[in-house]
């Protein structure tokens, strides 16, 4: 299996971190990282990762199923996390969600026809003093009101990018 | 010994080595800790919950199962707080659990079942739909059923510390965590059950097992797996005159609970439907026809009489996995009434050339115990995790308690390898050119035990021994042998130029190549062997008489076919590869079969030798035994119950025996020469990975 030169590049400064009898300590960066390029956890991506950190695919398997952000099917170009972990849930997060999934007519973990937008309901994210707190793809959104929501999952819908949705601002972690 | 900590349980006071950890400081003074994840000489897990426990001036109750004792420390196991969070703990553990309990194999003697009724809340909150997920086979061995699982772990550990397989995980997280098998659907392993056996529910199940009996229904045989040399005592449930499954779970014998894929499940060639159970004699026609043992039992003593008469020549084969006392008798027959030193047997290990190599030296013979006690191991030409599952298994549990220093000289790659501090590879006959650059590690070492496979024979033997004494470090020392008792095949003097006891037998005989070659033969006897599977005999037409539980190869040719007991229909002794002597203990009997112990003393009495052999009861055989072959003369009691080593020698053996005889068919985790052939389930474990 290959791989982009960046993400080769970057595996291999994961790899360098540790000790050459410890390279399993690289595993869930390469995942992680692995997996915005591959798309999902595939089969073959396991296979692949499995020989460079030295471990067997069954306890890459251990490690992908255990991480939720960890995905065995692709999700969509913009993956919307909205959070009902406590923080969230006491401050609205479970109408966020409630709202997105009708809304987008998705449910968790459910991808748009075109590809473009998914959907996940998440535990903290380690946002609680911003809670409810909303995040897509790595970017995240404080103190998330419904509408602010509507507005974000109206310009996804619309065809644009976060980005150029200005009307509700990503933080800048 | 590390420095004793006195701490108090339930107000009792108790001393424990530092470090002991509370769970087993409680068990060894009487009280119960309860327990699911916890697993003695596995790694710590701290799953479950079951096992809290208070700590005075500890805020939260503690894990017992992970908490060392500690100097002045009081424990109570028993309050109202600890009561309540086993209720709950087995609440959690009943709200996902189905009510399989009436149909499900582990019923009566499940973990779970006993937990929850001595500690068990009697009601549940939980009204949620319980998750479920159909059941899963992996192998034709294992089946996991996942709802019943209580993800304790064990099975993991079991298979990844245990046997160094690692083909088990665990996926997902929480409610839905699974077991999941290392080929993503199913099982690439070693088929061993361990797994299987060491679940504390019904959640992983074996596919001989599975939905045939409830536990109570069989009784319980304790005897000796038929299959390999390592000896591993199987406890044998039985019902209706069948056996239902293979087992060690109370850990009686020298193999604990461990049990290999033979031992566990491959007693099922008892029961094949090509199993031989009436006598065939071979007609006018030249075509074998069933006959009464009184008739085949006739013919055959006529014919011997009149061969022996007019001084004809006798052939003898005996057998690897037949009884110490169907062996010396056997001979003794073959001695002193056919009046013939031409018997013989496989010999697979040269053990000859060991005992008496280590005649006058330091070296001794290691016993099974040594390889999970002893410091440091040299395996020489053998892949032991696979021809040897049991020894195997010792030294890899000595090297995960004790960190075990284990060299390797093999030709391939071995399980081994992965703990080894080194390994070296050579081809077969060259591995001794190995060890000059291992001498300097080895010689550090407190003390060795070499285990050698069959590329180790006759001089190299001596030099190997040699090379041990120059060492300066008390060093022990095992011949691998294949079969379930080929080493007593040996000592019982099974061999054309030794009687029992290692005596020479004065006038060596033919061995088995010779009497295939030989042109002369009158008659040729084979007891459980199979000496024609890949050559013929070059005499025209002997008198062939055969005794096996199947129509081998050689059977086929045979003028009379006696129908013979398999290890699990009869009594006797066995001595396992290390010399370890010890008994099998009847479990179930097939109509038309006899022991060939008793077949041949039918055979005697009909020629009439009766008086001169005397009675075929494996006591007195035994007791013949023991005045006959030094190291024999065992209490009863001491083997009835467990096993005792033999030292069959002092002093050296009589006459050289000849390497070129010694041959391992080094049979794999799924092979077993003839029984093999016979086991359901060890074919349908090759016919399944032959498709994948
Ligand atoms: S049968 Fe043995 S080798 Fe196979 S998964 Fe179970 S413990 Fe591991
Ligand atoms: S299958 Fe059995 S041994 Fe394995 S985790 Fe589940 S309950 Fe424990
Ligand atoms: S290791 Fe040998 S003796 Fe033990 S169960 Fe397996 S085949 Fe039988
Ligand atoms: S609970 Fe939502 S970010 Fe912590
Ligand atoms: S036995 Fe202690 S947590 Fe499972």
């Amino acid at each position: 299996m290959t791989f982009s030169p960046e993400l080769e590049a970057r595996f291999e400064r994961f790899l360098a971190k540790y000790p050459a009898d410890r390279k399993r300590s690289a595993l869930i960066p390469m995942l992680i990282y692995g997996q915005d390029e591959v798309g999902s956890i595939t089969d073959e991506f396991v296979e692949e990762i499995a020989k460079r950190v030295g471990v067997t695919p069954l306890e890459v398997r251990e490690v992908s199923g255990f991480y939720s952000m960890l995905h065995h099917k692709p999700m969509g170009k913009y993956h919307v996390q909205v959070c009902t972990n406590i923080s969230c849930l006491l401050t609205g997060g479970e109408e966020l969600y409630e709202r997105a999934c009708h809304k987008l007519g998705l449910g968790h973990k459910q991808v748009s026809p075109d590809g473009r937008i998914s959907l996940e309901e998440v535990e903290c994210m380690g946002a609680c003093s911003w809670a409810p707190a909303v995040q897509i793809n790595y970017d995240f959104y404080h103190d998330v009101t419904p509408e602010q929501l509507d507005k974000l999952l109206d310009g996804l819908k619309a065809g644009k990018d976060p980005e150029q949705i200005t009307e509700v601002p990503k933080v800048n972690c | 010994m590390a420095d004793l900590v006195k701490f108090t349980i339930d107000g009792i006071e108790l001393e424990a080595p530092a470090g002991t950890l509370v769970i087993e400081a409680a068990k060894k003074n009487g009280i119960e800790i309860p327990s699911f994840c916890y697993y003695e000489g596995y790694s710590l897990q701290a799953a479950c919950r079951m096992c809290l426990v208070e700590v005075e001036r500890m805020p939260k109750m503690q894990v017992a199962c992970t908490l060392p004792v500690g100097p002045g420390m009081v424990v109570r196991t028993n309050t109202p707080q600890i009561q309540a969070a086993r209720k709950g703990t087995l609440e959690f553990l009943l709200g996902n659990h189905p009510l399989d309990c009436p149909v499900c194999d582990k019923g009566g003697e499940c973990e779970l079942q006993d937990m929850v009724f001595r500690y068990g809340a009697g009601e549940s909150r939980f009204t949620e739909t319980k998750i479920h997920v159909d059941e899963q086979q992996w192998s034709p061995v294992v089946f996991y059923d996942a709802p019943r699982c209580i993800l304790c772990f064990r099975c993991v550990r079991a298979c990844d510390e245990g046997m160094g397989v690692g083909a088990l995980g665990v996926i997902n997280r929480g409610a839905v965590s699974l077991i999941a098998p290392n080929m993503q659907d199913h099982l690439n392993c070693d088929e061993c059950g361990q797994c299987i056996d060491i679940c504390p529910v019904g959640a992983l199940t074996s596919g001989t097992y599975r939905y045939q009996t409830r536990p109570w229904e069989m009784e319980h045989v304790g005897t000796i797996c038929t299959h390999c040399s390592d000896g591993c005592k199987t406890t044998l449930g039985v019902r209706h005159e069948q056996i239902m499954r293979g087992n060690n779970r109370d850990r009686s014998g020298i193999n604990g609970e461990f049990l290999c894929v033979k031992g566990r499940y491959a007693f099922d060639f008892y029961d094949h439907a090509e199993r031989l159970q009436t006598p065939m004699v071979r007609n006018v026609a030249g075509k074998l026809e069933p006959a009464s043992w009184s008739k085949a039992l006739e013919v055959v003593a006529k014919k011997f009489g009149e061969i022996k008469a007019r001084g004809g020549r006798f052939g003898i084969v005996g057998s690897n996995h037949t009884t110490n006392e169907e062996n010396f008798y056997l001979q003794k027959f073959a001695r002193e009434c056919l009046g013939t030193n031409n018997i013989d047997h496989r010999r697979t290990g040269d053990v000859t050339t060991l005992v008496d190599a280590l005649s006058g030296t330091s070296g001794t013979l290691a016993t099974t115990a040594d390889l999970y006690e002893k410091k440091a191991f040299l395996i020489i030409g053998a892949d032991l995790s696979i021809e040897h599952p049991f020894l195997a298994f010792q030294i890899r549990a000595n090297y995960r308690h004790h960190q075990a220093h284990v060299y390797t000289v093999t030709a391939d790659e071995v399980r081994e390898e992965k703990t080894a501090v080194r390994a070296i590879r050579k081809p077969r006959f060259q591995e001794f050119d190995a060890l000059p650059e291992l001498r300097d590690a080895l010689a550090a070492e407190p003390n060795l035990v070499i285990l050698f496979g069959d590329s180790v024979k006759g001089e190299d033997v001596r030099k190997l021994v040699a090379f041990g004494e120059s060492l300066g470090i008390p060093v022990s020392y095992c011949a691998l042998v294949d079969y379930s008792n080929s080493r007593g095949a040996i000592d019982m003097g099974l061999t054309p130029e030794l009687l029992p006891g290692y005596h020479a037998s004065g006038t060596p005989g033919l061995n088995v190549g010779e009497m295939l070659a030989a042109t002369d033969l009158d008659a040729f006897w084979v007891i459980g062997e199979n000496p024609l599977e890949n050559a013929k005999l070059s005499t025209k037409r002997p008198f062939v008489v055969v005794q096996d539980m199947f129509l081998t190869e050689t059977a086929q040719k045979a003028d009379v076919v006696l129908p013979s007991a398999s290890a699990y229909e009869k009594n006797g002794t066995v001595t396992n590869g290390c010399g370890e002597v010890q008994k099998l203990k009847r479990a179930v009997s097939m109509l038309g079969t006899k022991p060939d112990l008793e077949i041949i003393g039918l055979i005697a009495k009909e020629m009439g030798f009766a008086p001169r052999m005397g009675p075929w009861l494996p006591d007195t055989v035994f007791n013949e035994i023991r005045k006959a072959v030094k190291g024999y003369d065992i209490p009863l009691p001491a083997i009835t119950l467990g096993a005792q080593q033999t030292m069959p020698v002092n002093g050296r053996v009589g006459v050289q025996t000849n390497p070129d005889l010694v041959a391992s068919a080094h049979e794999n985790l799924f092979t077993s020469g003839t029984l093999g052939r016979y086991s359901k389930i060890l074919n349908s474990v090759i016919e399944k990975r032959a498709n994948q």
